[in-house]
């Protein structure tokens, strides 16, 4: 019998590919997996006034489709009474509890939905290019800057996007569990529009 | 050979590539097209008419061609491309085609994909006019993109005009590298716009590796749709050249002026040597002179009444003769021209190449297909763009402005490029001279003739639209390009209307034919649909699952050991279960978190049953009804707290139930205090199954009590393992004692590994869903979706315990008190043994009354229901069925016939609880 519950990530087995693939198209491009983040589901009236700061360690963002960072984590905007907040420290049952106690008296609802969703971080310049192939939202620095954040389709399969800037770009996609494989497979396939051609090809000169 | 030197700007002539056509083999140079190498080695007809089988060739230089169709066998089968669009490569293996095209009966391996571009301004047709407008929209620091569907900018400049006092193709390439410094201009050639439609929204199918033959790139697509959103659009799609419909006008040899032209200039290619121009226009003229020029005996038939002076004193120098007020009757030849029939007489003048020109019809696709009217210019004696499209510009001859000069004054704003002016005169319109009107072809690729529009007028219709699909005119691969206006005309002239009392047919896309490949991108294979998978799907495959897809979710199905088959592994996997234990994953069922003070108030309007009177720490099984009482969804509620509960869903249904949860909520009960949220992925769930589970789950979680005081029959308790939180509850879909363990998913794989090392003293058995339908059906649970088709009660079902008889509402209540759901000969579900105990019912089957002969009698027969579930048991050693059957319940006992192949299977109906009717079982 196992000793313990160790943790899996929903990626494992497409680690090595996308250090792989990374590796061959560095520095356009590189995928790594997100780590495992405790996250909330948190819905709740927008009433105005969040008394959520203390609980959190930062404010709920107001503003559509944009996300704040919290202590240890991020407060992302999904709808208009609904947040995801997430850390890196928290257990999700125990923050589950403190959150609900502040959001309970303000009719709102938490949720722990750490394994619910997973997902990767893309960097270098081809980021935007790559998720192009799949997503038809105006993915451009001007038009989703760091701090954006977008629940969207990415091929067939539900997405939130979630723009940083960590010294360079940073986009993260982040998915469902159950669809975490196809989302990766379908990263890892329009991966290869972004392999560098052999020299004696004039495929790219009629792309002026 | 008729390649001429000093001709050709689009050729490669260091290199030659060789083709094989119908047969023949043909050499060419990087640059032609099938159509430019044909016809330098003077090949006519290439293949034949769709209803008549006469010959056809090539009449068009571009996608306007109707005529010159061919079928591609190597490197790829692809029907009915244009011979003018294909460009050819080393070992291109082509046949013209005859009627219609063949489908490739091979996988195609190539790559399609899909790409989204957003833009300030988009940019269609790199013509001059075109050209123009991007570098305009450049220079003022917009993102631009710019696609031509020709191999190279230019449109349809020949290298001839002046632009900014310098010859035309060097403007072309000052202005392309201009555009290629500016890091926010893209521009793609080989791309054809095929459709527009409503806020700036535009589909374009990029060609990126066809034309490269074996050099192109591994990994690359071979085709892209690119996706474009633009703020402003710039149409520079040009216009096309019209002919005029005359007797067997459909003869290879028959060709539009500025196709040869084209094909002189690009390809150099001479496409004939003796050449009579038939024109009503101006711009024939020059392609008269080009031909004259490269060496051909060139005479000029213009329809109107006096020759303009200045064409006239070029054509002299030339020597080109000129007839003025002039038309042509008719052609002769086999299988291509050999001349012509000029004039009232008829007067034969032999040729071998017959150009004609009619005028020009603006290129207006994309403004028809976004809904954008068009109106008809008399003078142009074509439909152009009409009233504005809000961010949409049309500049050029796309717009009725044919000049050189003034199209580029259009496009280019204040520092717009120039060039000199020609004097033009005004054209005739005509569409057709006299002649035998079922020889006179209206649409050359419909084989579609005047008879065939003067008969559909004669059948009363007017309008172009219903001429269009009583003659077809206009549905062929070129949709009409060179036919449409014509068959206007034609019409107009019938109906004796002017032609501006006829609206024209209205565009749609695309405006080229595009692959289905294309469409599809890279959404086949593994790709083709999502396939989810739960968090322990490595482990199931090492344990040598077989698979089924559930909706989207990829599920175990069975795990057959060396040697058996499906058969075999569910047999031995229900025994496992039923005198064991088993272990399942269902972590796919749908999951709900429903929060909040009205928790149990939404739960009873959604519930036909009372979930409010659930204590904390129970399970309730509970069933969703539509409007109409008929069964939706089942599954399992388990009460967290006062104002919390977790539902369950069928795994195919769960999005549907959030969604028709939240619209409830949402549009009906928007005063309820409650949240959803789906939890599906965050908890994975494993079924522990059979008499010895408690034994499994008692050494997997030290310290819980497992015993049936301690944890009863449809109750949850949590527990932990190594500080994890776990959720046990006792539910079950087989009738044995049951657990079913909940885990936050990333623990999944961890906490399945020790349950199946808990199970080991126990032989605990993994099953899949086929086991798990098996051992449901033995217990008369049914499948919603399988066992039910949207027309099934709860009554229907033998579940009407599950419908309250207390509640003031719930969703469906009202339904259940109409006189028909009470109706005793519903269709109600109970189990069918057939009599020889040792056939299989097949799933769908129809039931019938028994014959005493044994036979099935002639029809009519009547049906009194279906089979719905049919499975092999181990427990009973025989198959049974369930089966929805009329009035079934009151059947029970009665033997009823199944129509098996040519037999007549009999079975007789039971109740739908096979398997310890009692529930001895589900306490271990």
């Amino acid at each position: 019998m196992a000793d313990t519950l160790t943790r899996t990530h929903p990626l494992e087995a497409w680690r090595t590919a996308f250090a792989a693939l990374s590796e061959e198209l560095d520095p356009g491009l590189a995928i790594e997996l997100a780590p495992l983040t405790t996250a909330l589901d948190l819905r709740v009236d927008a009433t105005g006034v969040f008394p959520f700061a203390d609980v959190l360690g930062g404010p709920l963002p107001t503003a559509p489709n944009t996300w704040t960072p919290i202590r240890d984590g991020r407060a992302v905007w999904l709808g208009p009474d609904e947040w995801l907040v997430t850390s890196t420290t928290a257990s999700g049952p125990r923050w589950e509890d403190e959150v609900r106690a502040v959001a309970g008296p303000h009719r709102g609802a938490v949720v722990d939905v750490s394994a619910q969703r997973t997902g990767v971080r893309l960097r270098g310049r081809d980021a935007r290019e790559l998720l192009s192939f799949g997503c038809a939202l105006d993915l451009r620095p001007a038009s989703f800057p760091a701090g954006s954040c977008a629940q969207t389709l990415l091929g067939q399969s539900g997405v939130l996007l979630l723009a940083d800037d960590d010294g360079g770009p940073a986009l993260d996609v982040v998915v469902r569990a159950s669809f975490a494989g196809y989302v990766a497979g379908w990263l890892l396939d329009a991966a290869e529009e972004l392999r560098p051609l052999p020299h004696n090809s004039d495929q790219e000169g009629d792309e002026t | 050979m008729t390649r001429i030197d000093g001709y050709g700007h689009a050729l490669d002539r260091t290199r030659t590539s060789t083709v094989t056509v119908n047969g023949r083999r043909y050499t060419g140079h990087p640059g032609d097209t099938l159509a430019s190498v044909l016809l330098a080695h003077d090949v006519g007809a290439i293949g034949t008419g769709v209803k008549y089988g006469r010959p056809r060739g090539i009449t068009a230089a571009w996608t306007e061609d109707p005529t010159g169709l061919v079928q591609i066998e190597e490197p790829f089968p692809e029907p009915m491309l244009l011979a003018s669009t294909v460009e050819i490569t080393e070992g291109l293996v082509a046949r013209g085609v005859n009627g219609q095209g063949r489908l490739a009966q091979v996988p195609d391996h190539a790559r399609y994909d899909r790409r989204h571009t957003h833009c300030d301004v988009f940019v269609v047709g790199a013509g001059p006019a075109g050209l123009t407008a991007a570098r305009r929209a450049a220079r003022d620091g917009s993102s631009v993109v710019l696609v031509d569907d020709r191999p190279t900018p230019g449109g349809t400049l020949t290298g001839t005009e002046r632009i900014d006092g310098k010859p035309a193709l060097a403007f072309v390439d000052d202005v392309v590298a201009e555009l290629a410094a500016h890091p926010d201009v893209t521009h793609l050639q080989r791309t054809t716009a095929f459709g527009h439609y409503d806020d700036g929204f535009v589909l374009a199918l990029e060609r990126r590796t066809d034309h490269l033959g074996s050099e192109a790139p591994a990994g690359r697509s071979r085709q892209r749709v690119h996706r474009i959103r633009a703020a402003r659009i710039v149409l520079a799609t040009g216009a096309i050249e019209r002919p005029v419909v005359f007797e067997d006008n459909d003869r290879p040899g028959v060709m539009l002026a500025s196709a040869a032209r084209d094909l002189l200039h690009r390809h150099g290619v001479l496409a004939g040597r003796d050449v009579v121009v038939a024109t009503t226009t101006d711009s024939a003229y020059a392609a008269a002179l080009d031909l004259a020029a490269a060496g051909a005996r060139v005479q000029v038939l213009d329809a109107r009444a006096e020759v303009p002076p200045s064409w006239a004193d070029r054509c002299a120098a030339a020597g080109v003769a000129v007839t003025a007020g002039t038309t042509v009757r008719g052609t002769v030849g086999e299988h291509r021209v050999h001349g012509v029939l000029v004039g009232d007489d008829r007067a034969e003048m032999p040729c071998d190449l017959l150009l004609v020109s009619g005028g020009w019809t603006p290129t207006s696709h994309l403004v028809s297909h976004v809904g954008g009217t068009l109106a008809y210019d008399e003078a142009l004696g074509a439909f152009v763009p009409g009233e504005q499209l809000a961010g949409v510009d049309v500049v050029g001859a796309a717009k009725g402005t044919f000049g050189l000069a003034a199209a580029l004054r259009e496009a280019g704003g204040d520092d717009a490029p120039t060039a000199p002016e020609e004097p033009s005169t005004p054209s005739l319109v005509v569409w057709r001279t006299d002649g035998d009107p079922s020889r006179q072809f209206v649409d050359i690729a419909r084989d579609a003739t005047v008879a065939d529009v003067a008969r559909a007028v004669g059948a009363g219709m007017t309008h172009p639209e219903h001429v269009k699909r009583y003659t077809t005119i206009g549905t062929a691969h070129d949709q009409g390009k060179t036919s449409g206006m014509l068959a206007a005309g034609i019409i107009a002239e019938l109906t004796g209307r002017p032609i501006t009392a006829l609206s024209p047919t209205t565009f749609r896309p695309p405006f080229t034919p595009v692959g289905f490949a294309a469409l599809a991108g890279c959404q086949r294979g593994e790709l083709f649909d999502p396939v989810r998978t739960t968090a322990i799907h490595d482990r199931h495959v090492r344990a040598g699952a077989e698979f089924e897809d559930v909706g989207q979710w990829r599920r175990p199905r069975y795990y057959p050991q060396p040697g058996e088959d499906m058969t075999a592994a569910v047999l031995r996997e229900c025994v496992a279960v039923r005198t064991r234990v088993g272990i399942m994953d269902g972590s796919a069922l749908g999951k709900i978190d429903v929060q909040g003070p009205d928790a149990a108030v939404l739960l009873d309007h959604l519930y036909t049953n009372l979930m409010s009177s659930l204590k904390v720490g129970r399970v309730r099984y509970g069933v969703m009804c539509g409007h109409d009482g008929m069964v939706v969804d089942d599954g399992t509620v388990l009460r967290l707290a006062e104002d919390r509960f977790l539902v369950t869903t069928t795994t195919g249904n769960a999005a549907h139930v959030l969604d028709s949860m939240e619209e409830w909520l949402q549009t009906e009960w928007p005063h309820l205090r409650i949240r959803l949220t789906s939890v599906t992925e965050h908890w994975s769930v494993f079924a522990v199954v059979g008499p010895r589970s408690r034994a499994v789950i008692a050494r997997a979680f030290p310290g819980l009590n497992v015993s049936n005081a301690g944890f009863g029959f449809m109750t949850w308790q949590d527990t932990g393992l190594d500080g994890v939180d776990v959720r046990l509850a006792r539910i079950s879909f087989s009738g044995e004692l049951a657990y079913e363990v909940n885990v936050a998913s990333w623990y999944a794989s961890a906490l399945w590994d020790h349950l199946v090392a808990a199970g080991e003293p126990e032989g605990i058995t993994r099953y899949g869903t086929e086991t798990m339908h098996v051992l449901r059906a033995e217990k008369g649970f049914p499948i919603i979706g399988q066992d039910t088709d949207g027309t099934v009660s709860p009554h229907d079902l033998g579940i009407g315990w599950a419908v309250s008889t207390k509640k003031a509402d719930f969703v469906g209540k009202r339904s259940f008190a109409r006189a028909v759901n009470h109706d005793p000969m519903r269709k109600q579900l109970v189990s069918l043994l057939p009599t020889d105990a040792t056939t299989k019912l097949p799933e769908g089957s129809q039931i019938v009354a028994w014959c005493d002969d044994g036979a099935l009698p002639p029809p009519p027969v009547p049906m009194l229901g279906h089979v719905t579930s049919s499975y092999l048991s181990a427990e009973l050693g025989r198959p049974f069925a369930l089966a929805l059957v009329t009035g079934g319940r009151e059947r029970i006992g009665e033997v009823v016939g199944v129509p098996v192949g040519t037999a007549l299977v009999p079975a007789r109906i039971g109740g739908s609880v096979l398997v310890d009717p009692e529930g001895a079982r589900r306490d271990g």
